[in-house]
């Protein structure tokens, strides 16, 4: 094999037309679940039916894919007062993940992190391991700051990587199931050309010019410090309806309570894992009723310190991935973009 | 997919392993001591602690609460924890008796940092259910006595009705390797017999500031969160540096193992990073106490 044949080995092109004959050839590797439209417009992942279905130029799906990893209510034992708690079984039925955007592919990379570190939940690698994903690249509109939070691109966290270049996807392998996948359908996949390469530098260069939404993340960390007790908290938080949409919509909040269900004979019943949020009121009330976070400010500001202080300090990096999904489901139109803005004073508060 | 490589299989750490109610005491009204004891023979030869650590509890079909261990890992055999009567799970333990079958996981959390504390002079100071926390490291100290220097307990409670483990404390204070002072913030009657303070727990500094040497000491604080706001104003006074002061912080938790962020302060999580933090720490951490 020649140099250059080695450089293009883990390349290929996929023809719009043939994309069909690709949906169907993944089924061999699990269900496959991708972005469709529903009828109010939403977008949301769900199981292919039929391919025609499937929105590949989606903005961004409702829930992201941290749900197929971290459901938002798990079974984690079953109990019964004469047994204990025992386990019920682990979901490890294979998935397919198709049209994931780096934005949430990063996002999974961050939640391996906070479900690796101190304790492993086996879980959540028991899903991990049984899922394939096939990222797809994307146009940003005015609520994706993806390319701030360094997170637009991703060298890895994914099988195959598709980018739209005009009539066909330009398609990146990032691991051996990837490899497998372009090996069990030959017929989809020709090689890449010269013209294939400069189509996808083009898009890519088209795609880094497309953002409208930035922030600055230079010292912010020290900033939400040294404004810790700015008025913009207090006027977010009284406009805040402790919801919590923002974190439910969020791919990498990782929040969750736990507790115990009864069955109906009201001795057995389940241990169950449910998605919980910084923001709702109860979140760090104590005995003796003490909350540690009582006004909907302080709780906002737990939020943000978490995401850009707090683990920033801890891995390096932000654990937002400005998929804007926060913005666009806020009932109180609060938007994390403004915000960091007005605390940098880069707008007029 | 994620390589097997990168994934480090270990038991999960979610899951409660059955343990035994092998003994109960009423301590206070709404406080007892439970003693528990794993049902598989090997957990107990394993189990190991650290003092100030703590357990999550599990009462089936009620959930899960964080309890400190109250015995010290100088005495093997028994796992023992003092519980308030407050709520959903804490009430199931108290209406459980001898021979039931709890779940229990852990330990959990930093603990008290006995190796950078050897050699020292103690300080504990506890106000009401802060003791059970502090009990355990009272009898690590006592048991390792020769590794320390001076050693003071301060206990205050509200009544000496509410005095915790009051046959042991009885017993500690007649000690000559131990300087024990009480104090009650009232009497329940005149004339009730009472041979100790009675006002705040910072009124019984007096009786050891000159027997601690704060530049090669470290004082151990629990209890309630006003508790410690006096505390710390005395202990500075006295010349305790910011990071020889360990408090035990108390946050609503539901995993013990950095995961629900229940327990996040700032950017620290009390059953990881805690629930012992020096002043220092706490300080520069915002909504500490
Ligand atoms: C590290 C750590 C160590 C701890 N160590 C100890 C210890 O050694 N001993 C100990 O006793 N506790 C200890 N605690 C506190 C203990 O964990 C809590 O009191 C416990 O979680 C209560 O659990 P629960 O299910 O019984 O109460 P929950 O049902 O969760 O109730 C919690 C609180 O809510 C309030 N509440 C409950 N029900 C009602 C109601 N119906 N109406 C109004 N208010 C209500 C009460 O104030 C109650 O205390 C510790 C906590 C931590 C974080
Ligand atoms: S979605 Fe908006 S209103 Fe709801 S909790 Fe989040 S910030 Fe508050
Ligand atoms: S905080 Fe908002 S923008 Fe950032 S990752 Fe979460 S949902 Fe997306
Ligand atoms: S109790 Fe869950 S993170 Fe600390």
């Amino acid at each position: 094999m020649s140099k250059r044949e080695l450089r293009l080995g883990n390349v290929r092109v996929l023809p719009k037309d043939l994309f069909p004959d690709f949906v169907k050839g993944l089924a061999l590797f699990g269900k496959v679940y991708a972005p469709v439209v529903r009828p109010d417009g939403a977008h949301v992942f769900s199981p292919v039916e039929r391919v025609a279905d499937i929105d590949m130029a989606h903005p961004r799906t409702m829930l992201s894919p941290k749900k197929y990893l971290f459901p938002p209510e798990t079974e984690m034992y079953q109990f019964s007062p004469e047994k204990g708690y025992f386990d019920p079984p682990v979901d490890t039925a294979k998935t397919v993940l198709l049209g994931v955007h780096p934005c949430d592919i990063n996002g999974m990379l961050i939640l391996d992190e906070v479900f690796r570190r101190y304790y492993v939940e086996p879980r959540y690698f028991a899903r991990r391991q049984s899922l394939a994903v096939i990222g797809s690249s994307c146009e940003p509109d005015d609520k994706c700051f993806c390319k701030s939070m360094h997170s637009e691109y991703v060298d890895k966290g994914f099988d195959l990587f598709l980018t739209d270049i005009g009539d066909a996807h330009f398609v990146r392998m990032g691991t051996s199931i990837g490899d497998d996948i372009v090996a069990a359908n030959p017929a989809v996949f020709r090689p890449v050309e010269d013209e294939d390469v400069r189509a996808y530098k083009h898009a890519e260069n088209c795609r880094a010019q497309a953002y409208k939404a930035q922030v600055e993340l230079d010292s912010l960390p020290q900033i939400l410090e040294l404004e810790y007790d700015s008025r913009v908290w207090k006027e977010a938080g009284d406009k805040c309806l402790s919801c919590g949409t923002c974190s439910s919509v969020c791919p990498t909040c990782y929040c969750y309570d736990l507790f115990d269900r009864l069955n109906l004979d009201v001795a057995s019943g389940a241990r169950v894992r449910r998605w919980d949020s910084c923001l709702f009121r109860e979140h760090a009330l104590v005995a003796g009723g003490h909350n540690f976070r009582d006004g909907r400010d302080s709780r906002m500001k737990n939020r943000y310190f978490h995401k850009q202080v707090g683990f920033v300090s801890e891995f390096g990096r932000p654990s937002c991935v400005g998929c804007g999904r926060c913005i666009e489901a806020c009932p109180a139109n609060i938007s994390i973009i403004e915000m960091i803005k007005s605390l940098r004073e880069e707008v007029k508060v | 997919m994620l390589a097997e490589k990168d994934i480090i299989y270990r038991a999960d750490p979610h899951r409660p392993s059955p343990a035994r109610l092998v003994g109960v005491q009423p301590l206070a009204p709404e406080h007892a001591l439970f003693q528990f004891r794993f049902e598989d023979p090997k957990e107990n030869e394993r189990w190991t602690h650290r003092p100030g650590q703590f357990v999550m509890v599990s009462v089936v079909g009620t959930g899960e609460a964080p309890i400190s261990i109250c015995s010290s890992p100088s005495r093997r055999g028994v796992i023992e924890l003092c519980v308030r009567n407050t709520g959903r799970v804490t009430s199931a333990l108290h209406r459980l008796k001898e021979g039931a079958i709890v779940g229990l996981r852990g330990p959990y959390g930093n603990g008290y940092p006995v190796e950078k504390m050897k050699g020292q002079d103690i300080l504990i100071v506890a106000g009401g259910l802060g003791m059970a926390p502090l009990r355990s490291l009272v009898w690590y100290v006592l048991d390792n006595r020769s590794d320390f220097g001076h050693v003071s307990l301060l206990y205050g409670t509200r009544t000496p009705e509410d005095v915790l483990f009051k046959g042991e404390i009885a017993g500690l204070v007649g000690r000559g390797d131990l300087e024990t002072h009480l104090t009650v913030d009232k009497l329940v009657e005149d004339g009730q017999p009472w041979p100790h303070d009675v006002g705040v727990v910072t009124g019984l500094f007096k009786y050891v500031k000159d027997r601690v040497d704060p530049t090669r000491a470290y004082a151990a604080v629990t209890g309630p969160p006003i508790m410690y706001r006096f505390v710390l104003r005395e202990l500075l006074a006295l010349g305790f540096g910011k990071d020889r002061i360990l408090m035990s912080l108390e946050r609503r938790m539901k995993c013990g193992i950095g995961k629900c962020s229940h327990c996040a302060v700032g950017y620290k999580y009390t059953c990881i990073h805690g629930p012992i933090f020096t002043y220092w720490d706490a300080m520069n951490l915002p909504e500490m106490i």
